[in-house]
């Protein structure tokens, strides 16, 4: 079970801490069933501590960070599925908590902007170079004999 | 005094950058010789000037001057002399300084090394970047004047953030200016031959180098900055796409999307007006990284002197720069008609998915980081965009770009077959397959990163020792004679690579173990036995520090004695942590240790880190790739031949 665990000593909150800082996560926090643990650590990773400056509540010193782990994982002991668990967050902290925009609504733009540009790019793309090439298939055999005749008359003008 | 006569230094060289921003422009408009030469000599001025102005500021840090507002923040005379002097640039108003400085030596540099280009688009070349000096002269002036004294001098100042007093992150900034404000070049040059309505393979020969430079200075910086994070931090994150990482993300995406565009330019005379439209970009994101470090809009935990006045003077700049540059563009961008013609599978077409890609994930990543302000502004949402968006909606062009790399590189310009391509790289492919399949069969955990990451890193790798192979016409001997240009871009085209294999072992097989340590009991991490021998409390010059004795075994062998460190630093009453850090080629074993425990014992914090150093080394090879390239002998000779024939550019049209 070696899933990317993140913990911070909280760079933005520190100074206000003083001397003796918290760890993010407490050791007395930690579920015994270490599948739900892992569950509520990748979902303590998706939510954002509301009083800090873009940390997430896994890395956060915030008292309210912890409330948010706390509840978290009574959520999961309950037998909720992940994504209830983040409606319940949500319900109560508003949608600023989650650091993955919810793929609906007008959040739709934010998500279909990078497949969009690239299929537009790309498409553009092609007929740009088809485009020129045609242009180049067309251009290089417009002069007939007599005018190259001609062409050769000017310049030996 | 000093101090006085640096703000007057500073003074004269807005005055002096107003002029070279003017006159040679006049200049190059009205065919005066006279005033197009009035570039060079203001160039050289504006920058001693503003030399003379950093030099007294640093002279003010060096010596403790705590008369100045600047020094009293950020400054204290027990500060280690190298803080002292990254202190200058630790703050607002002397990064600022630091901006123009390098803003101006870029500009002394065009001026000094550009001899052999035409006069008018020297002219203007340099009259562009004044302008841009000028502005960010006026914005210290009048927003951020970093020579304001206090009436009453503090005894002692408020010291540098502890953070901050890293090697790594004193030299993190310089280098990230060096690569934003290099991109001015890239800028000036694209303005420049807009308005003067050519472009062709000698402008290109001309931008690549700096924007080439541009892109190596900020690899370095943006390399420092993560290597930073992950060893000082004290849980070894190295990327978190924060709005201000992702400032300095989007241009160097940008900048490698130049760099490879102005090759077609160069050697093939085509892409003109997207290359002229990327180089505007590429300095417009660095503007954009300016904007949203400076003005606190973005909330980060960067947070520079966020202040609503400065945002505002900042945004002004970006709307008259890159907008005027737009304008510009937009009215004069149909001057640039393209020469060479190329078939749909051929290096130029390669290259031009290698630019849609990148210039797409640098879309992204923009999007994601304006999204939060733009959906508050229109509908009043207050939403987050983080590292789970980023990671989703980014890494799938990263991957697409990755595929198509070594094929693209190896393919002819002009026309070219696609299974004759790929057909010398099939060796490459079957071992990057074997090496995904390794990684499948060694991982503790059936991770799918692990095995694309792996698979795809030595892919990169691979293709690159191909394509030198079949360069050097498949004879060893020949390699070694290949010019630095190949290998560079071998180099780069691995490193990336190497850099690949790093981020996806690293998240894929990482592993973390917390716990109350007592001295003298071993514990074992993913088959590390580790001990916490002892602790003692150690005086550092401006800190105290916790250091504790950690032993490592492996098999029941000694393989490392650590000591990671836990500060605190009074004046500012902060602690930080010095991980300790066990670096092997394989990943590293990294050691934290927290506060005493009630009950006895330390809290102690192991992380176990596959293969993290591979990030660092694959982003030190591509910065090494492109040094190597940047000192190829066409450079040279180039530069060479065209002093002997200056004047031979001749009209795009």
């Amino acid at each position: 079970m070696l899933k990317r665990l993140i913990v911070l000593l909280a760079l933005a909150t520190a100074p206000l801490l003083g001397a003796a800082p918290l760890w993010a996560v407490q050791p007395d926090e930690v579920l015994p069933d270490p599948v739900l643990e892992a569950r509520a650590r990748e979902l303590a990773k998706v939510l954002r501590c509301p009083v800090c400056q873009g940390e997430n509540i896994d890395e956060s010193n915030a008292s309210i960070s912890r409330d948010l782990r706390l509840m978290v994982r009574e959520r999961l002991v309950a037998g909720d599925s992940d994504s209830d668990v983040l409606d319940y967050i949500t319900n109560r902290y508003g949608e600023y908590v989650l650091f993955e925009p919810e793929a609906a609504g007008a959040n739709l733009i934010l998500w279909y902007t990078g497949p969009a540009a690239l299929v537009l790019a790309l498409g553009g793309a092609f007929l740009f170079i088809r485009s020129r090439r045609k242009a180049e298939a067309t251009a290089a055999p417009a002069l007939s004999d007599a005018e190259n005749t001609r062409l050769a008359e000017l310049l030996d003008e | 005094m000093i101090a006085e006569l640096g703000h007057f230094a500073l003074i004269l060289a807005f005055g002096v950058a107003l002029i070279q921003a003017i006159v040679p422009m006049i200049g190059a408009w009205q065919g005066w010789r006279g005033w197009m030469a009035v570039g060079e000599p203001a160039a050289t001025a504006q920058f001693l000037l503003i030399a003379a102005s950093f030099g007294a500021l640093t002279y003010a840090f060096v010596t403790s001057d705590f008369s100045l507002q600047l020094v009293f923040a950020n400054s204290h005379t027990d500060k280690p002399m190298l803080y002292k002097v990254a202190g200058v640039w630790g703050n607002h108003e002397g990064s600022m300084l630091l901006w123009v400085l390098i803003l101006s030596g870029f500009g002394a540099a065009a001026a000094w090394f550009g001899g052999a280009l035409p006069p008018s688009l020297r002219a203007r070349v340099l009259a562009v970047q004044a302008s841009i000096g000028a502005a960010f002269l006026g914005f210290i002036l009048f927003t951020s004047n970093p020579f304001v004294r206090l009436v009453q001098p503090p005894f002692n100042g408020k010291d540098l953030n502890p953070l901050l007093q890293d090697p790594g992150l004193a030299f993190h900034p310089p280098f990230l200016y060096l690569g934003y404000v290099g991109l001015s070049m890239a800028f000036s040059f694209a303005v420049a031959a807009l308005i003067e309505g050519r472009v062709d393979a000698a402008w290109a020969r001309w931008v690549r180098p700096w924007t080439l430079a541009a892109w190596i200075f900020l690899t370095i910086g943006i390399g420092l900055g993560s290597w930073w994070a992950y060893y000082e931090l004290g849980w070894g994150g190295f990327w978190f796409w924060d709005p201000v990482e992702n400032a300095s993300f989007m241009p160097w995406l940008l900048a490698a999307a130049l760099l490879h565009s102005a090759i077609v330019v160069e050697k093939r005379e085509a892409l003109k007006s997207w290359t002229i439209l990327l180089a505007i970009l590429a300095f417009g994101f660095s503007l954009i990284g300016t904007f949203i470090v400076r003005s606190g809009v973005i909330t980060s935990v960067h947070s520079f002197a966020s202040d609503p006045e400065r945002g505002v003077y900042i945004l002004v700049l970006l709307a008259v720069f890159v907008g005027g540059a737009l304008t510009l563009y937009a009215a004069r961008a149909g001057a640039m008609q393209a020469k060479g013609v190329f078939g749909m599978v051929s290096r130029e077409s390669a290259l031009v998915v290698n630019n849609i890609l990148l210039a797409v994930a640098a879309l992204v990543v923009f999007v994601g980081t304006i999204w939060p302000l733009v959906a508050e502004m229109a509908w009043g949402r207050k939403l987050s965009v983080g590292a789970p968006f980023f990671e989703k909606a980014f890494t799938p062009f990263m991957l697409l770009l990755v595929i198509v790399l070594p094929i693209g590189a190896l393919m002819p310009w002009k026309r070219a077959g696609l299974a004759r391509a790929v057909q010398p790289l099939i060796p490459a492919m079957v071992l990057a397959l074997s090496v995904a399949a390794l990684t499948w069969a060694i991982g503790t955990n059936r991770s799918a990163i692990a095995l694309v990451g792996a698979g795809l890193g030595s892919w990169l790798i691979f293709g690159a020792l191909t394509e030198l192979w079949v360069r050097s016409g498949r004879k060893a001997a020949r390699i070694t004679r290949l010019p630095r240009a190949d290998w560079g871009k071998a180099l780069a085209h691995g490193g990336l690579g190497v850099t690949f294999i790093g981020i996806a072992l690293l998240t894929a097989w990482d592993s973390e173990d917390i716990r109350v340590a007592k001295i003298g009991e071993p514990f074992t991490v993913a088959g590390y036995e580790i001990t916490l021998d002892g602790v003692e409390e150690v005086q550092g010059p401006n800190y105290t520090s916790t250091v504790g004795t950690m032993s490592v075994r492996e098999n029941g062998k000694l393989t490392a004695v650590m000591h990671p460190e836990k500060r605190v630093y009074p004046v500012q009453a902060m602690p930080t942590t010095e991980a300790a850090i066990d670096q092997r080629f394989t990943g590293d074993v990294y050691l934290v240790i927290g506060d005493p425990q009630l009950g006895g014992g330390f809290a102690v914090r192991t992380y176990i880190k596959p293969f993290a150093d591979w990030i660092w080394t694959g982003l030190a090879l591509m910065a090494l790739g492109g040094m190597l390239s940047l000192s190829d002998r066409r450079y040279r000779v180039a530069a060479g031949a065209r002093k002997r024939a200056p004047l031979a550019a001749t009209p795009a049209e």
